[in-house]
């Protein structure tokens, strides 16, 4: 059904289309990441990926043209860039563990550490954001930092512009 | 779409539950899936949803700009400034032992107001997108 998605997504011209098929695509991830046990990611997906996004993308659609222009070249080149990226990357995949596999690396360094301890050390039962505000918290800090730019860039883009309007 | 009825009363139906949702999902984050971030994103997707029924300068009147852009920052000075009290409290950037008496309470308390900094700051960047670009459709096309 994902496969169908995207090459509904690829195929299609009409962007108000695309983008209602995109916002499906994002349910369908929230979904699989839903089987996958990771119901944060899961949440996120489904709110930002199918919801907000949406909402943006047919804003900026309303503000543009809502057809995609035709394509100026033929995309041989970065069809084949694409397959053969997409090439290594699975055969990359050959040479890690085992899906779930509980030897492997990444699950040997400190992750035992955080399920036997977070609870203890944090009183916070979900160990998710036990990891994610506590024994990681510089990198989530480094994130809402992101964000924080993120909307500061939007202010100051589509702000300015009105302003010069006015003058 | 102000004039549609069954999409008005719909979001009035469900308008107050996605608030209530999103205030659960941020305060129950530690026991529960979920946290600031998407506490954030569903407060912002509830005000967004009210904005395409109701209105902009409804939503407007209701989270007026300065309140929205403030929130852009304060989430970050609230998590930074977590970070600086702790400091103050004797203990590194962000360790949150040291600010109650029991280490493990005062992670708990470090973690409630981390993801409470990460949600504001999340809903407030969300609906400040989501204002400058619905702010920009209700002008003449000519104009940009």
């Amino acid at each position: 059904m994902m496969a169908a998605a995207a090459l509904a997504i690829v195929r299609t011209r009409n962007l108000f289309s695309v983008v209602v098929v995109c916002s499906h695509y994002s349910f369908l991830i929230a979904s699989v990441l839903l089987v996958l046990d990771a119901v944060d990611v899961a949440m996120t997906e489904a709110s930002v990926g199918a919801g907000i996004t949406t909402v943006l993308m047919l804003g900026t659609l309303y503000l543009t043209r809502g057809e995609e222009a035709a394509p100026m070249h033929r995309p041989l080149v970065p069809l084949a860039v694409a397959l053969v990226t997409g090439g290594l990357l699975v055969y990359g995949t050959l040479g890690l563990p085992e899906f779930g596999s509980p030897e492997s690396v990444i699950h040997q360094h400190v992750a035992p550490r955080y399920l036997e301890q977070g609870p203890a050390e944090t009183g916070v039962p979900n160990v998710v954001t036990a990891v994610l505000a506590s024994y990681r918290g510089f990198d989530t800090l480094g994130e809402t930092v992101v964000i924080f730019t993120g909307g500061v860039g939007v202010i100051a883009l589509l702000r300015r512009r009105r302003r010069r309007r006015e003058d | 779409m102000k004039s549609d009825r069954v999409l008005r009363v719909i979001a009035k139906l469900m308008i107050p539950f996605v608030l209530v949702f999103a205030l659960y999902v941020q305060l129950h984050g530690d026991f529960g899936p979920g946290g600031g971030f998407q506490a954030g994103v569903i407060l912002a997707a509830g005000l967004i949803f009210y904005g395409l029924i109701f209105g902009l300068e409804t939503t407007r009147r209701i989270a007026p700009d300065w309140l929205v852009e403030t929130m852009v920052a304060a989430g970050v000075l609230i998590y930074a400034g977590v970070g600086v009290v702790s400091m103050l409290l004797g203990g590194n950037f962000l360790d949150y032992s040291v600010l109650a008496r029991d280490p493990v309470a005062g992670q708990h308390l470090g973690i409630l107001l981390v993801e409470l900094g990460v949600g504001v700051t999340v809903s407030g960047v969300m609906v400040t997108i989501f204002y400058m670009f619905a702010g920009r459709a209700g002008r003449e096309p000519g104009e940009d």
